[in-house]
């Protein structure tokens, strides 16, 4: 019984102190790291929870591509590490006074909630059990059946980042040598070979 | 010990307030409020997967799901739009972004 307990513990002070050590580390690419080990540390904690799906799916999306984007535009960007960091105690009373009066507010929020006796049971989907259904197997029966269309929702807003994202950052500049598939194919013989008659011992 | 759902609450609380603040802070580079944006969705999922648990209800799961999608789509989205930014004016810097001021 302690053994949960001290995981939760575990996982949710890393998180917790990866989440400071994001905002408060000097270097953009510590940022990043750290935000890596906040995400593992949550998918421990989705874990705990019950959610193995969206543990590895936290894991996959987020450490494996979110995180090596930021990663790649941190270092792509040619950004002065040294100036960073200037004028971060200007903001820190304003910065602070917010945060304060909005984790006051989630607390009196969370202090003063209960769930509802028969919140059970209007339930839309209710969790089978563990042991006869597993939380992927339950997952996919939800999704694919009730919440199909939302689904491919899912599936157009990645394909609509997808291709922003390529029309946002591609362009043609000037002056670059690419390969013209067209200009190769349409080649003839005439244009690419010439042939000289070269006489015995006089060279071309 | 048993660890309830007030504990994973609280947890979603202080990253969410961390996000916050991080927004708020940071007045030198777009990326760290990227990263911060992306705290405060953490922290939404955690608060999603909690409640799914603790109320036997698997929608929050699947709820949770979408969220990261639209988060994985807009971290690509919010990245290339620094870079084209950043190729246009040289700086991401937060003071620099003011062209659009009237």
């Amino acid at each position: 019984m302690i053994l949960p307990a001290l995981a939760f513990y575990l996982f949710a002070t890393i998180t917790v102190a990866c989440g400071v050590l994001v905002i408060a580390s000097r270097n953009p690419v510590h940022s990043v790291l750290f935000l890596i080990l906040a995400f593992f540390n949550s998918a421990g904690l989705f874990v705990l929870l019950g959610a193995e799906f969206l543990a590895m799916i936290l894991v996959i999306v987020y450490v494996g591509a979110v995180a090596v984007l930021f990663m790649f535009v941190v270092m792509m960007l040619d950004i002065n590490f040294v100036e960073l960091r200037q004028g971060f105690l200007q903001y820190l009373p304003i910065g602070l006074l917010v945060s304060f009066i909005l984790l006051v507010e989630i607390l009196m929020v969370v202090g003063a909630w209960v769930i509802s006796p028969e919140a059970a049971s209007v339930a839309a989907a209710p969790t089978p059990d563990p042991a006869l259904r597993s939380n992927v197997a339950a997952l996919g029966d939800l999704v694919y059946t009730r919440y199909v269309y939302l689904f491919q929702a899912a599936g157009m807003i990645l394909l609509v980042a997808m291709i922003g994202a390529i029309v946002l950052t591609l362009r043609s500049r000037p002056g670059v040598k690419r390969q013209k598939i067209s200009d190769q194919v349409s080649r003839t013989r005439e244009s690419s070979v010439e042939i000289k008659k070269v006489q015995p011992g006089q060279g071309v | 010990m048993e660890i309830g759902l007030g504990h994973y609450l609280t947890v979603a609380a202080i990253l969410f307030t961390l996000g916050i603040f991080g927004i708020f802070m940071t007045r030198k580079t777009v990326i760290i409020i990227l990263m911060s944006i992306e705290l405060m969705l953490l922290a939404v999922n955690i608060n999603l997967v909690a409640f799914s648990t603790h109320l036997n209800v698997l929608v929050g799961q699947v709820f949770a799901m979408f969220v990261l999608t639209v988060a994985a789509g807009e971290a690509a989205i919010g990245l290339a739009i620094l870079v084209v930014y950043f190729r246009n004016r040289g700086s991401i810097a937060v003071e620099d972004i003011n062209m659009m001021k009237g």
